[in-house]
């Protein structure tokens, strides 16, 4: 089958929707008082709930609860004050119980919605805001691990991460495009890292993705999904989407049919396929689990989890558009993560009245290094404190911008404070008016013919004249001030 | 109530019950006649009325987020089922058969 | 000794007139010789149990006993004994040995008592005569061709036959009370809720729970006060103040309300069961008490409802026997589909499969609603039924068992003519409630019978005084059967 590269095909309509499992950043698991810690030697913490021993019982963990609620205020969602447990039955070994305790008809969280910033993928389009509508939240329980064993034909059981609290966040089928899916994913990771209910380690299977994508006619009924599996990466899930809206169209153009199915990516092919379909579609036989009460949440418990919850993203957002005046972009990047918007403020603290200033560097020079060395925010070698002692140079006038830049840079490799890298280096930049109108004298004298030519219409000339002031004063003389001068005596 | 061979093969399939056609056969009609005995309750009128799961109207209790569970890996890997003479633990892991994703 | 109250006993051990160590040494020598017959037994440790009752001698010597310290108890096979191999009758757990202790067996530890062996018991307990064990069937002790009634048919055999002086049991559908009252013997089912599941492994879990089984109502009262309790372990489990069920023993009857279910003597109860326990009642009416007719017309539904619940959850606990981490697998197969199907079909007996099977099938997609939500909904109005009878009346009663124990194979080929036996305490478990079963006397073939007593919610310590006073005045659950070397 053909396969269309880059393809607009503006007769089609996607529609995504994401169901994404967190796990729960629990000490421990959600049925069981078994450690949830990554990385232990296999079976080392699979309790007796965990390996579902003959006669044990699961007791929920108040801290997966906890979590949950905190999302569903997090997103302005309705939180169940009574949910139930159900028990969802197929047979698999990562699976001991032969069954997963889940939530079916009564979730603990209900309609929310999260308003994303989407950024297009591809071309020259602006972002756009767009609210996508969180349909439910609910706890379950994680599987263990399938390893391969060192034999062939034989597979290994981890039972480690079994009862690892997780909570499954379904979206309404409200995204049209691999950008608006992507996009509603990482505002998602960044908002339960944010309130701190889930680490977001995709490599380590904290935060999962799965996708439905169907295609259709704009305006036609929703065509068939198939949703694709397992996806741990942002750039993953882009190229999934991308190759299965592709098969999608290219099979219903071919005169194919969509058969709903799950599917997996191939990352080394970038391709989607389906399953290995099983003779019966599986028959879950949902129904509530005997083991355990209804769950109820009241109006107090929740009250005492909004109170700990920090200012979220978006009211930051506002709060910096509104009161500090930056722009949305701007906004939207000092907001990804809790650690950018900590990092910010406590600059801010410093320098109150340059908030645009700090912004502009954050999101330029630090974020440029930041991304040059795989680092986080939270690993800046420079931190808040340094850098607003280095911006407050720049809004005294001490330092040009270019003598900023390489203040940085030495902040950033060698350390220190900004005054005495400034004193060490002779970075100070001259604004002394007497030395500028000097210095320009002198150039307009050395340079007659140019100076004629400028004042005769070639204002283009302006640029050589800053460049020759620039050289002149060793880059040292104040931008601004330089060119209110030049701009003076050149007129004559 | 009338079952079909092919439910009681469904079901058995669902089950994870390995069963002969024989035993299907059998399974059928004894299970049509524990069905006949069920079909009773179905006749019943329950508009209106709450299932009941528990007894008691009480709520779950929750647990402290805190450990409690030791590494008892040894004592539990030790009930491994044996296959061909070997106990199928390897390296911490439970053995089955290779799964084909 | 053998026909000692668990007072009496314990009140020797303390006085040091006998030992532990002699009364184990006792019950173990009872069975060596009469267990090969009876079969109530599975799994017996003597160097185990006999250190345990080394371990109560020096608490009683150490004057740090309690009620039940130095008591040999026989527990049912369904409770994990740490160290003890436990089959729950299947050859699934054939050799499983339980790497840990259900909470009932921490609380007969900690009291002091001795675990004198592992009682015989229906499959995953599912049955009503103990005729589906892996570990072959138990006998009758007043009758050895008769069933002992399941799924505790090895706990009550072994109370009967003197194998020892008190035996736990559980009871999802009447397998306490059942087979106490084809074995002649006392047995109760608390309130759900009341004794902790933990480590008890599940068949039906919103209707399993294990009860004593003994000679004595008295006795039940004190070893009730042992296994109940709240246990975080159990998200069932029922946080109540501690209370001590031999408190009201001896309270008099006088203005007792008596409600007799009309339903529960009607067509298929055996004449001679209904002699007998309307003799019960006449004994009652002497001791004071009032007779109130009642009705529970959803009872009728019980048992089919039972049947569509039960194997429901069951199929479900069930799925955990995978042949995976624990238990039996196949010697041969071929793929991973194959391991569990060969697995299962191979570990569990025909009336497991049955069950999982209707269970599966019950709650499969398109059969929930008619089936399982059902089922449910006339569950509730099941439970309002008592609900509104004990406003009329303060216990109910009536037959346990439609008959008396019926023979070995007799209802091999029908699993619907044994379902037909729990018709009479099935509902309770429904409700919740709390039944007991006390002997009434006996048959026309000189088998027990058993008369049931049914009390509202937490009343067993009002239950108990009313079998108490019961059997001050009769001497029925004083007998004991023939050929049992006493």
């Amino acid at each position: 089958m053909p396969q269309k590269t880059n393809v607009r095909a503006p007769e089609w309509e996607i529609v995504i929707g994401l169901e994404v499992h967190t796990q729960l950043s629990t000490n421990t698991k959600i049925f069981s008082g078994a450690s949830t810690t990554y990385g232990s030697e296999p079976n080392t913490q699979a309790d007796a709930v965990s390996i579902a021993l003959p006669g044990v019982l699961p007791v929920l963990n108040k801290g997966a609860v906890e979590r949950a609620i905190k999302f569903g205020l997090a997103v302005g969602a309705h939180i169940a004050p009574r949910s139930v447990f159900a028990r969802k039955n197929y047979f698999y070994p990562d699976l001991p119980k032969g069954y997963q305790i889940s939530q079916f008809d009564l979730p603990v969280v209900g309609q929310g919605a999260l308003t994303i910033m989407v950024e297009p993928l591809s071309g020259n389009a602006k972002p756009y805001e767009k609210v996508v509508r969180i349909t439910r939240a609910h706890l379950e329980e994680d599987a263990g691990k399938s390893v391969h064993g060192e034999s062939r034909g034989v597979t290994g059981v981890d039972l480690n991460r079994a009862g690892t609290p997780l909570l499954e966040i379904v979206s309404e089928p409200d995204m049209r495009s691999a950008a608006e899916a992507v996009s509603y994913a990482k505002t998602l990771h960044s908002l339960v890292r944010w309130i701190g209910i889930c680490d977001g380690n995709m490599q380590e299977g904290s935060f999962r993705c799965d996708v439905n994508v169907s295609v259709r006619r704009p305006g036609g009924p929703l065509g068939t999904r198939r949703e694709i599996k397992n996806l741990n990466s942002f750039k993953f899930m882009q190229q999934a989407i991308d190759y299965e809206v592709q098969w999608q169209i290219g099979t219903i153009e071919d005169g194919g049919k969509i058969h709903q199915a799950t599917v997996l990516f191939d990352a080394d092919k970038g391709t989607t396929h389906a399953m290995r379909s099983k003779e019966e579609a599986q028959d879950y036989r949902y129904f509530p689990d005997p083991d355990l009460l209804p769950l109820e949440i009241s109006e107090e418990w929740k009250e005492r989890v909004r109170a700990t919850l920090p200012e979220l993203p978006e009211a930051k957002r506002n709060r910096y558009v509104k009161d500090l005046g930056l722009s949305p972009y701007d906004a939207g990047i000092l907001t990804a993560s809790r650690e950018a918007a900590n990092f910010f403020e406590a600059a801010l603290h410093e320098i109150p009245d340059s908030a645009k200033l700090c912004a502009n560097w954050l999101t330029g020079e630090v974020s440029a290094q930041l991304n040059r060395e795989s680092l986080e925010m939270q690993q800046s070698p420079v931190t808040p404190q340094q850098l607003a002692g280095m911006l407050k140079r720049i809004a005294d006038g001490t330092i040009s911008n270019a003598g900023a830049k390489e203040v940085f840079r030495i902040m950033w490799a060698e350390g220190g404070d900004a005054d005495s890298i400034i004193e060490a280096k002779g970075l100070k930049q001259v604004s002394d008016s007497g030395a500028i109108e000097a210095l320009v004298d002198e150039i307009i004298a050395a340079n007659a013919d140019k100076v004629a030519e400028y004042r005769g219409g070639k204002d283009k000339l302006f640029g050589f004249f800053v460049g020759l002031a620039m050289k002149a004063s060793k880059g040292k003389a104040n931008p601004a001030q330089l060119n209110d001068v030049l701009k003076k005596k050149l007129a004559g | 109530m009338i079952l079909a061979n092919a439910d009681v093969r469904k079901v058995a399939r669902l089950a994870r019950l390995g069963m002969t056609e024989t035993e299907i056969e059998s399974a059928r009609e004894q299970l049509s006649g524990i069905f006949d005995l069920i079909a009773e309750m179905q006749a019943v009128d329950t508009n209106g009325i709450t299932p009941m799961s528990h007894a008691q109207d009480v709520t779950q209790r929750l647990r402290e987020d805190v450990v409690t569970e030791t590494d008892q890996r040894e004592l539990f890997q030790s009930l491994a089922p044996q296959h061909k003479g070997s106990p199928q633990v390897e390296a911490g892991l439970y053995l089955v058969p290779q799964v084909i994703e | 000794m053998l026909n000692s109250s668990l007072q009496q006993l314990g009140n020797a051990l303390r006085a040091g007139k006998i030992s532990s160590v002699e009364l184990t040494q006792l019950y173990l020598g009872r069975i060596a010789e009469l267990n090969p017959a009876l079969n109530a037994y599975i799994t017996l440790n003597p160097e185990t149990s006999l250190d345990q009752a080394r371990r109560a001698d020096a608490l009683l010597a150490d004057g740090k006993a309690q009620p039940l310290t130095g008591i040999p108890v026989a527990q049912k096979d369904i409770f994990c004994a740490k160290g003890w191999r436990t089959t729950c009758g299947s050859k699934m757990l054939e050799n499983f040995i339980a790497p840990y202790d259900a909470h009932v067996i921490s609380r007969f530890n900690d009291a002091g008592a001795v675990n004198l062996g592992k009682t015989n018991m229906d499959e995953f307990a599912m049955g009503s005569s103990n005729e589906t064990s892996h570990f072959g069937t138990v006998k009758n002790p007043w009758d050895r061709n008769a069933v002992p009634g399941g799924s505790s048919g090895g706990a009550a055999c072994a109370v009967a036959a003197r194998l020892c002086a008190a035996a736990t049991g559980t009871d999802t559908g009447g397998s306490i009370r059942q087979p106490a009252a084809l074995c002649g013997i006392s047995g109760i089912k608390p309130t759900y809720g009341t004794v902790s599941r933990y480590g008890m492994i599940a068949f039906a879990s919103s209707l399993d729970q294990a009860g004593p089984m003994a000679r004595s109502a008295e006795d039940l009262a004190l070893l009730l006060n042992v296994m109940t309790g709240f246990d975080e372990r159990d998200s069932t489990s029922l946080q109540r103040d501690k209370e001590d069920y031999a408190r009201d023993l001896d309270k008099p009857l006088a203005g007792l309300r008596i409600g007799l279910p009309g339903e529960f003597f009607a067509e298929g109860l055996a004449q001679d069961v209904a002699g007998c326990v309307n003799a019960a009642i006449d004994e009652y009416k002497k001791l004071g008490a009032t007779i109130v007719d009642i009705s529970l017309p959803n009872s009728r539904l019980a048992v089919p409802v039972y049947y569509v619940l039960a194997p429901a959850e069951a199929s479900s606990n069930l799925s955990r026997y995978d042949g995976v981490r624990y238990g039996y697998r196949a010697p041969e197969y071929g793929d991973l589909t194959e391991m569990y199907e060969n697995s299962r079909a191979q570990g569990f007996g025909a009336e497991v499969k049955r069950r999982i099977m209707i269970g599966t099938y019950v709650l499969s997609h398109g059969y929930y609603d008619a089936y399982y939500l059902q089922a449910q909904k006339i569950r509730r109005l099941i439970a309002q039924d008592f609900d509104d009878a004990f406003k009329l009346c303060d216990v109910i009663m009536g037959p346990t068992s439609p008959s008396t124990a019926f023979n070995l194979g007799e209802k091999g080929d029908d699993p619907v003519q044994m379902y037909l036996s729990d018709i009479y305490t099935i509902a309770v478990n429904l409700a919740g409630l709390p039944g007991m079963s006390i002997p009434a006397g006996f048959g026309s073939n000189g088998r027990p019978v058993g008369l049931q007593i049914i009390g509202n919610y937490f009343a067993e310590a009002q239950m108990l005084n009313v079998a108490h006073q019961y059997q001050l005045a009769t001497d029925h659950h004083d007998r004991a059967p023939q050929n049992i070397g006493l």
